[in-house]
This record gives structure tokens, sequence and C-alpha cells, in this order.
């Protein structure tokens, strides 16, 4: 598949510089330089405790970096006293444990923010999220509960909430790392849809039939830092780092 | 010899009985208020307390503990005697919503704390996530699913509360424990006195007591 990497015109939407994050004396994020541009699929992975949770929640100040400067769609994030809420509206995230809420039905769920946040009338509301629904293949649910359904299913609303939002750039954090194995297809179907439509897209996950399919850009991460960065091709037949190509040969068994 | 509970004592205090409608007023309309601002305090302390903000957790807990860990009587007296030496005057139905309410507001944001801390911490980074502020995630994501868990305790310091209003007649506070002491020490009546003032309170807690268990029940059940 040939994919349009190099697109110098398109704009920058995420930009890390010389990010650091300390946890106590634990150094999680070391001198993190990274831009994703508009439309862009980026795949992020690495060995647990790489800081590839910690990176992506730096995107929407979920973690503060303690050093170091975020733009997001042309706000500085970090600066002091930035309007954060405001700039999470267009940056949505995906949680690997779905993270709905219990209270809700599944289209309050979708409704919620929307209505409350971004004051979009109740009838508008409700048919933009019956139509997200009925996207990720879940209409029929709309007036149960999330605990009635399955993982794959509440992650798959997870994802409509999201859209709900008509977010610019969605954040996936190891979306289908709780799941059953047999539910993580009806997820990345999803997924891939939604990359085909060119949504910016930042996943960490260790799918990497997902990778190879959708991603225009791989990093990977280890010990804090971004060890390797490269077109999928390059990244999955071509590793250069020695401890790229052992993790790999390690999940690729 | 005549008995404590004799009848002509009885006969007494129905005839007085105004005197105790007066104070069973007294103690609910100090009830009801205290109870409002325990609510307010403690949820809002309760919040503080599980804060990010340092500070406000701080505050939170230097509230709970020096309330939770000096005697109400004496938090009353330093409202009723203390603070008049500093200039500050204030009546003793306020001392008794203040002194009350105050003292439970500790109880509450403790039970309120509890209930958020048992709230999943992705459910207020969904809702942050979105662009909630954190008290727009609190007021719609995270208290109403801590509500459900804090109902049952909740109740409960309600009923502490009713009880504890009984403060008020160390300072001639004019409720029913007070109405109880001194129409009793003018007759020496004490015997119906404290019988009838004791079926009163249990009047006004045995029903929310017994909502506590329902509730308790209830939240067993789905657990
Ligand atoms: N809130 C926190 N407090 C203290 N340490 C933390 C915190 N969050 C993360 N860490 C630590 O930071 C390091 C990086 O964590 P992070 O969650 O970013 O890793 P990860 O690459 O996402 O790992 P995984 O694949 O297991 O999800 C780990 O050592 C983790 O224990
Ligand atoms: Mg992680």
């Amino acid at each position: 598949m040939v994919k349009n990497t190099r697109n110098g015109r398109r704009a920058r939407l995420i930009q890390l510089e010389g990010v650091n994050k300390h946890f106590g004396h634990l150094h999680v994020l070391k001198d993190i330089n990274l831009t994703v541009k508009s439309g862009e699929k980026l795949v992020v992975i690495g060995p647990s405790g790489s800081g590839k949770s910690t990176l992506i929640r730096c995107m929407n100040l979920l973690e503060k970096p303690s050093s170091g400067k975020v733009t997001v769609d042309g706000v500085d994030i970090t600066a002091h006293k930035a309007l954060v809420a405001k700039v999470r509206q267009s940056v949505a995230m995906v949680f690997q444990q779905f993270n709905l809420y219990p209270h809700k039905t599944v289209l309050e769920n979708l409704t919620l923010a929307p209505m409350l946040i971004k004051k979009v009338p109740q009838a508008e509301a409700v048919k933009a999220g019956l139509a997200y629904l009925d996207r990720v293949g879940l209409k029929e649910k709309a007036n149960v509960y999330p605990s009635q359904l399955s993982g794959g299913q509440q992650q798959r609303v997870a994802i409509a909430r999201a859209l709900a939002m008509r977010p610019k750039i969605m954040l996936f954090d190891e979306p289908t790392s709780a799941l059953d194995p047999e539910m993580i297809q009806e997820v990345l179907d999803v997924m891939v849809d939604l990359a085909h439509e060119g949504i910016t897209m930042v996943v960490v996950t260790h799918e990497m039939g997902f990778a190879k399919t959708v991603a225009d850009r791989v990093i990977f991460m280890d010990d804090g830092l971004i060890v390797e960065e490269n077109s999928p091709q390059r990244f999955f037949e071509n590793p250069t780092h020695e401890r790229t190509k052992s993790f790999l040969s390690r999940i690729l068994r | 010899m005549v008995g404590p509970f004799a009848w002509f004592k009885w006969e007494a205090l129905f005839r007085d009985w105004t005197v105790f409608a007066e104070g069973l007023k007294t103690t609910i309309m100090v009830a009801v208020l205290s109870l409002a601002l325990a609510l307010i305090l403690g949820i809002v302390f309760g919040v503080l307390g599980t804060s990010q903000w340092k500070l406000a957790k701080l505050v939170s807990r230097i509230y709970v503990e020096f309330i939770q860990n000096t005697p109400l009587v004496i938090q009353v007296y330093f409202l009723y005697h203390g603070l008049p030496h500093m200039d500050v005057m204030i009546p003793v139905f306020a001392v008794g919503v203040l002194g009350v309410g105050v003292y439970h507001g500790a109880y509450i944001a403790e039970v309120v704390r509890a209930g958020i801390d048992s709230i999943h911490k992705g459910q207020m980074e969904a809702a942050l996530s979105q662009g909630f502020s954190f008290w727009g995630a609190m007021r719609h994501v995270i208290l109403p699913q801590a509500s459900r868990i804090v109902l049952p305790p909740l109740t409960n310091q309600a009923v502490n509360l009713i009880k504890n209003t009984s403060v008020l007649a160390m300072v001639a506070g004019g409720d029913l424990m007070y109405r109880a002491d001194s129409w009793s020490s003018d007759n020496l009546y004490y015997g119906p006195a404290y019988v009838a003032i004791g079926l009163l309170y249990l009047l006004l807690c045995l029903p929310l007591a017994t909502l506590t268990r329902r509730l308790e029940g209830k939240t067993g059940v789905s657990s």
C-alpha cells in the first residue's frame, strides 16, 4: 500500500519539543521531540514501561510534562493558564479500559459532552449520537447500559463517544489490550475505517497488522526515548536498532 | 412515696405541651439547616480532599482532623463563649446551626472523599479528555456515581446530626433537650420530660435509620 508519508504541506497538529516527564526520580520521557501532521496515522510501539502511555497522555495534558512544550492545533497547552479544556474538545482519547460512564446509557454516553460542553441541542446530539452508533454497528444498543455490553462492544461505543465530539485528533492507548482475542478484530475494523477517513490518529498498540496497514509512521520507544522512527515497511522489514530488532523478534515470533 | 413517673407529672407535661412543641420546632429547624450546611461543607471539602492540588488537600485534611478530634461541646462553647470575646456576636440559633453543621460537615467530607476515591480514576480522565472542567466532571460524572455509594453512610450521618443538636441545651439553645432540662428543673418532673423527648428524638431518627438500612441492603445486593 502506498501512502503519502512525506507531505510537507500538511499542518502540524501536534508538536512535542524537548518534553521530559519525571515521576519522582523515575525519568519516564527523555527530551522527546515529535511532530504529528494533520491526517497522519502515527503508531507507537515499545515494551511495557517504556513511556508510551505517558507520551500519548502528554498530548492532551492528562499527564503534565515536567519540562518542554506541547503544541496542539496551534495552542501551547503547556503554557501557564492555557485553555486546556478547550483544546481537549478536539482531541479525543480512547482508553485501554474503555472508561464509559456506567451510570449513563450508551446513547447518553455519546450525547453528554456534546450537549454540556459544546452546547449542541439535545435533538441534534441524539441524532448525531445514533449515527455514530450506527457507524460502529451498535445502533440497536443505544438504550442499554455499558455493563450490558461485551468488551469489544464497549470499546466500539467508546470510539463512537470520541467521534461524537467531532475531534481533529484521536488518541488510542492500547485500545485492544483489555479485550478477549475474539473481540479484537471488531474494534480494529472500526479503527481501520476511521483511518481511511483522514482523521489524525496516534495509536499505541501491539497490533502489528494494524500498524502495517494503517500507519504512515511507526515510532519505537524504549526507556523513555524514541529509539527508532520510520515508515512501517522499513520499520518491520529493516529495523536498524538492536533494541528494535530484539523487541520485534519477541512479539512477531 | 411518689414515683418518678407518677401520673400527675405526665398530666403536667401534657398541660405544658407547647413548651415541648417549641423545642421540637427548634430542633427540627436546627437539624435541617445544619444538615444543609454540613452537606455543602462535606461535598466541597470531600472533593478538595481528592484533588491533585496539594494546598486544597491540606486544607481539607486540617478541617477534617481538627473537627473530628475535638469534642462538639467545646466547638459549640467556642462559638458561644469564645467568639464574643473577639467581638463576634451570633445568636444562639446560629450557634447551633454553625456548630452542628461544621461538625458533621467534617464527617460527611470523609464519607464523600471515600465515595469519590472508590470511583475508578479512568472516569475522571475520560471526562477531562472530553473537555469537562474538574468541577464539571465532578458534577456530571463522578458525584452521580459516588452518590450511590455515599447515600447509606450519609443518612446515617443525618441521624447522628439530629441527636447531636441536643448539644444546644448546653448553651440555652431552646431545643428539645433544653426545654426538657429547664421545664423539669423547675418542677423536678425529670422522668416524664426525658422519656417524652427521648421518644420524640426516636420519632425523628427511626425513619432515617430504617432508610439507611434499606439503602445499605440495596447497594449490598447490586455490588
Ligand atoms: N502516575 C504515575 N506515578 C508514578 N509512576 C508512573 C505513573 N505513571 C506511569 N509511571 C511509570 O512510568 C513508566 C512509564 O509508564 P507508561 O505507562 O508510560 O509505560 P507504557 O509504555 O505505557 O507501558 P505499558 O505497555 O505497560 O502500558 C513506568 O515505569 C510506570 O511505572
Ligand atoms: Mg501504557
